[in-house]
């Protein structure tokens, strides 16, 4: 086989790899979005906040160390124990689940039947203020997050792969993270699909997305309904927060991936789950192979603009995205 | 008829009453100004008035579901089984037996005609082979929905929205359905046709309505009393049977008169002199 051949096909799976990173974030939109017609620009900070947390719970971090200490004049940063993964993860969930809570208890119940802008601001008040929260709780430095996740390229599959081509063709790398969130990501999005297609509260989720007071005359409570979707959509950050963070360190800048998942969501739509995943994986061989073959030919550093310029075209073109809800409206 | 004496006749339970309750939207606009009114048990109480007259308001003073568009009832109460239930949130309404049917049908558009039915059994927790048994009671009583079970209800005309909504407000198994404008929209023929099912629910689930309508004549033909509300207050009430003979109902509600036309000039001094409690 031709080496051009199968370093395209290399790109191809790297790409596949990367969209589901993007999708994993995409997803946390995608459900908020379905449920309460909120876009939660605090997505983003949300995923930083649980891989933050996550840290922190594992290496037994004290919590607001830095003003506990200024307050009381103490030295305590460390517990002094280590948690394993597993049960940092649980807790963690616990936490988000908590968070979820407080959200609607102090902010979103205050302003239910306001318009959409109104909300979405008051999600970007929420996403500053969470990231001075998880500085302030776990301290501001750079933290490496290892839950057991296996990291670097898989010598399997270059092994195996080697020898397609000719002497100069080494085997397709693929990073073992990105199989594991590949992996992850499905499992995730199966879960997801069958509990909001066949289970009561997922049916109730439907409902609510579609007409609140519709759902609150059959008595189902919305403050539930939000809590729930808040807290699926915080264990949906936090997957992302461990792929992201195994990836590349716990940081501030986890947040921005936010940013990258705006493509992907205009790409898939913004009601559909499946939408987010097609999207993602779209956008993620879409700015690989474009940079592998357009790449050269402008200068390079096409990965940057590609996916916006995509989603723009998808914007001006098919607004709904690929897999968005047609709006019905019966005349 | 005979439906029109029966409840005239027979003293019933009263299972809601409504007592000179206000209600302000925005915190200024009033809406409601002192409207009372009785459910008896077993009955269908209609609710009748033109357009902006507060019926919708009241049945939603009813269910609380007034709340979620900033609106509160100031003055009065709301009693169910002589509970106060004005402070409770709809959901726990539900599950006490009162559920509303709003108006403009309100289903989940993006939900299969079966799934909308099955999110009205979202309060109970008797188990799923009832729930299923009710499934089957609702399709006996609206056939049509179960050749469409499978269709998304955004899709459906508007005669079947309507018949989804009402079966979604019967998967609660409720004792008292507040049912609000069920012709609207839709053919004489589907309206009659609706409130024939509404009569046979009631006869045969023993299911309460409080009905607020604004096809008089219908409403009256099938309700067993009335009250006519007249911006924000109830200017008059009596059996239905008794409502449909009254001249000042003929002339106003059901557009007939005795005297002949009038001009409007004579209408609205002729409406003046008879306001009725005001």
């Amino acid at each position: 086989m031709p080496d051009q051949f199968l370093f395209a096909t290399e790109v191809f799976i790297n790409g596949l790899m990367a969209g589901v990173l993007y999708a994993l974030v995409a997803l946390g939109f995608v459900l908020i979005y379905k449920a309460s017609g909120i876009f939660n620009y605090a997505q983003g900070v949300m995923a930083l906040f649980a891989a933050m947390t996550l840290v922190g719970i594992m290496n037994g971090q004290v919590p607001f160390s830095h003003i506990i200490n200024a307050v009381f004049g103490t030295e305590i940063h460390h517990f002094g124990w280590h948690v394993p993964a597993f049960l940092a993860i649980i807790l963690t969930v616990g936490v988000m689940v908590g968070f979820a809570w407080l959200v609607q208890r102090l902010v979103m119940r205050h302003l239910v039947g306001q318009e959409p802008i109104i909300l979405f601001m008051a999600t970007i008040g929420l996403a500053y203020f969470l990231e001075g929260v998880s500085d302030l709780m776990w301290g501001s430095e750079i933290k490496k997050l290892d839950v057991g996740l296996p990291q670097g390229g898989s010598f399997w599959i270059e092994d195996m792969t080697a020898g397609l081509g000719s002497d100069n063709f080494y085997g397709f790398f693929i990073d073992n993270l990105d199989m594991v969130a590949t992996v992850v990501a499905a499992l995730l999005v199966v879960g997801l699909v069958l509990f909001s297609q066949y289970t009561k509260q997922g049916r109730a989720m439907r409902a609510v997305a579609d007409d609140h007071q519709a759902a609150l005359s059959v008595g189902i409570s919305l403050n539930f309904i939000w809590v729930l979707v808040w807290s699926v959509a915080g264990f949906v950050a936090l997957v992302a927060g461990i792929m992201w963070g195994t990836k590349s360190g716990v940081q501030f800048s986890l947040s921005l991936i936010a940013l990258k998942a705006l493509p992907v969501l205009m790409l898939g739509g913004f009601t559909s789950i499946p939408g987010a995943i097609v999207g993602g994986l779209i956008i993620g061989v879409g700015e690989k192979m474009f940079e592998f073959w357009i790449g050269p030919l402008v200068g390079g550093a096409t990965e940057n603009w590609f996916a916006y310029v995509l989603a723009l075209l998808f914007l001006v073109f098919r607004p709904q995205g690929l897999f968005g809800e047609k709006i019905i409206e019966r005349v | 008829m005979l439906d029109a004496a029966k409840t005239s006749d027979v003293q019933t339970e009263t299972l809601l009453e409504v007592n000179n309750i206000e209600v302000i939207y925005n915190h200024v606009i009033l809406v409601l100004k002192g409207v009372s009114l009785n459910v008896p048990k077993g009955g269908i109480t209609a609710l009748l008035g033109g357009n902006g007259a507060g019926k919708t308001t009241t049945l939603k003073a009813i269910s609380n579901l007034l709340r979620s568009e900033r609106g509160e009832v100031t003055k009065g109460s709301v009693k169910y089984r002589g509970q106060d239930v004005h402070e409770e949130d709809p959901a726990a309404l539900v599950r006490q037996g009162v559920i509303q049917v709003m108006e403009g049908r309100h289903c989940f558009e993006h939900l299969t005609v079966e799934e909308n039915l099955l999110t009205g059994a979202y309060t109970r927790a008797d188990g799923k082979a009832n729930i299923a048994a009710d499934l089957e009671m609702v399709y006996n009583y609206f056939p049509r929905l179960k050749e469409r079970r499978k269709s998304q209800a955004g899709y459906t005309s508007g005669g079947e929205q309507q018949m989804v909504a009402m079966g979604r407000a019967l998967m609660s198994r409720p004792e008292t359905v507040l049912l609000d404008e069920p012709s609207m929209g839709l053919a004489p023929q589907l309206v009659e046709q609706i409130f024939e099912i509404v009569k046979s629910i009631n006869e045969q689930e023993g299911v309460t309505f409080l009905l607020a309508e604004q096809n008089t004549n219908m409403a009256l033909k099938y309700a067993h009393y009335g009250y006519i509300l007249e911006s924000g207050r109830i200017v008059m009430d009596g059996p239905a049977a008794e409502l449909r003979e009254n001249p000042d109902v003929k002339e106003f509600y059901l557009g007939m008169s005795d005297e002949g036309r009038k001009s409007f000039r004579d209408v609205r001094s002729y409406r003046r002199r008879k306001r009725w409690l005001s």
